[in-house]
């Protein structure tokens, strides 16, 4: 295709915005699935696979109720919170690599921003001065101490193989299959897969379909929350499920994504791979869930350091033994 | 051969060496049985692996071994004894869970040092082999020194022989011979392994081998 620079980069600008709109659009599908399939595994019917755009829907058209002692933070921090987590999810790569605002998708960068999505909402859930609210936030930063570190050595040990924090390139390097079968690779991805867990607010680690005042996490901090605050809330945990698939997607499954050409066969043919891989994710996530039981709140160093344990020796291996 | 192949058999053992690791991590008798069972499966496909990729069919009959006897027999005998004793179901450490973790990883950071430059001359395969199969017996003694339970003191002599297995058959050239006389001997440990817990249980009224201490006159203070 002999394009002119100007309707490449109409072309280029397109295609990103296309996977920003998309990765909002499927979250309240993705978490739908999710809860539809652990409601099956449960022997319960669930509800329908749209409801959470309807939930949204209503929160949207409902008043928001702020509490009397609320300051700025409280009514700013769910815009904070659903930018930051949206800016994330919109640069990892999800059906193409390379696409316009590439140069910008660093691993580190994303755990930068959903750390700042983590910060603002620890500190809305301090701001009205509730028990749970504190109560949560305390947990939550428990928990994120626990895991950036093992996320960023996730980050160090696929740099080293790769050569690169940009998750493009790397989605790029890995996808030619040159890279192979690494130990440090397998080791990664299961220390990513416990942080993820740990991230979203999964079991074993926190139940977001409990109010149980002894084991909520995110839920305590959101306890507060109406309206459209939570609208935002709720919208910016279902795209962080779907940033953290994709990033799984594109680190260690990122084959059928459209490279170089953005022929319309390529890119329709990464969509669909992207699709199907985030349908297999949302349904292996509530078979694990259901698998096993929630953990005591001080079993989560041991849980989180396994993940850190797991990504430092991919690091070991890969920087000790260049044979890795 | 394909280097596919060969990454396959790293990350089989590298399996090994992460279950190791999840032995460290088990608060249950039970788990950590199971755990040690899980163990044994990886590293007879491990070594059937490499039994394919080195074309040495005797290595068959060594992943054979090490299902059958380590895989099943060895955890359910240890299923039988937790059940028949009635020991605490819950591990008893010395150590606290954490830096277990910790000297566990410096442990498998030393010996992929140690080996390095050792064995440089040696084919890739057979060193990172040999990295991971050493970590994997400087496991099992820090299995065996941070718990205070005989029966996980057991799996920890099991899975440190877990790791010899696993350097015999990165080596080209073990015999089999070896091989089977190292599992009998082993089979011959357990055997002995459970009558001495058996005869502990006994005298003591538990398997914490702590009041063996008391018993030989080290420590009087409590218990």
């Amino acid at each position: 295709m002999a394009l002119t620079v100007d309707t490449a980069l109409a072309v280029g600008l397109a295609l990103q915005l296309l996977q920003i709109t998309l990765v909002v659009a499927i979250a309240p599908l993705i978490m739908g699935l999710t809860r539809k399939v652990r409601a099956r595994l449960l022997r319960r019917r669930g509800p329908p696979l749209l409801q959470p755009y309807l939930d949204l829907w209503k929160l949207f058209h409902k008043e928001a109720v702020v509490a009397d002692n609320a300051s700025w933070v409280y009514r700013r921090a769910p815009y904070v919170i659903f930018a930051a987590t949206w800016v994330a999810a919109g640069l990892v790569p999800t059906y193409a690599t390379g696409l316009l605002f590439s140069w910008s998708a660093d691993l580190i960068a994303v755990v930068a921003l959903l750390g700042t999505a983590r910060f603002a909402l620890a500190l809305a859930g301090m701001d009205v001065g509730t028990a749970f609210g504190g109560l949560g936030s305390s947990r939550e930063m428990m928990i994120a101490s626990l895991a950036e570190p093992a996320m960023l050595l996730i980050a160090f040990a696929v740099a080293l193989i790769a050569g690169t924090t940009q998750l493009s390139a790397i989605a790029a390097l890995f996808a030619t299959g040159d890279v192979g079968v690494r130990v440090s690779l397998g080791l990664a991805l299961l220390a990513l897969i416990i942080v993820g867990i740990a991230e979203n607010a999964r079991i074993p680690v926190d139940n977001p379909a409990t109010h149980l005042e002894l084991t909520m996490v995110h839920e305590a901090m959101i306890l507060e929350y109406s309206g459209r605050h939570l609208a935002m809330i709720e919208a910016a945990a279902q795209v962080k499920l779907v940033l953290y698939f994709s990033l799984v997607a594109c680190l260690f499954a990122p084959f059928g994504m459209a490279a170089g050409d953005k022929s319309w066969a390529a890119l329709a043919l990464g969509l669909a791979t992207w699709l199907a891989k985030l349908l297999v994710f949302a349904v292996l996530l509530p078979i694990a869930e259901t698998t096993v039981a929630k953990m005591r709140v001080f079993r989560y160093p041991a849980f989180l350091g396994s993940a850190f344990a797991a990504a430092a020796l991919a690091v070991f291996l890969r920087f000790v033994s260049r044979g890795f | 051969m394909n280097a596919l192949w060969f990454d396959i058999a790293h990350l089989l053992a590298a399996g090994v060496l992460v279950l190791s690791l999840m032995l460290l991590y088990q608060d249950r008798i039970t788990a950590v049985i199971n755990v040690f069972a899980l163990q044994a499966v990886v590293l007879s496909l491990s070594v059937g692996w490499q039994s394919v990729v080195q074309g040495a069919p005797h290595l068959l009959a060594t992943a054979f071994i090490a299902l059958v006897a380590k895989g099943i027999v060895i955890p359910t005998a240890l299923h039988r004894i937790v059940r028949k004793l009635d020991v605490h179901r819950e591990v008893e450490r010395v150590v606290s869970g954490g830096p277990t973790m910790l000297a566990g990883l410096g442990l498998i950071a030393l010996s992929i040092l140690l080996v390095q430059p050792v064995v440089e001359t040696a084919d890739p395969v057979a060193r990172e082999d040999f990295a991971f199969a050493l970590a994997v017996v400087l496991l099992g003694l820090l299995l065996m020194i941070t718990r205070r339970n005989a029966v996980t003191q057991v799996v920890g002599f099991m899975s440190l022989e877990n790791g010899l297995v696993l350097a015999a058959t990165g080596a080209k050239g073990m015999p089999l011979v070896v091989e089977v006389s190292v599992a009998f001997s082993v089979l011959i440990a357990f055997i002995v392994f459970g009558v001495f817990v058996f005869r502990i249980r006994e005298r003591f009224d538990t398997v914490d081998v702590n009041v063996l201490d008391r018993f030989r006159g080290e420590r009087r203070e409590h218990l």
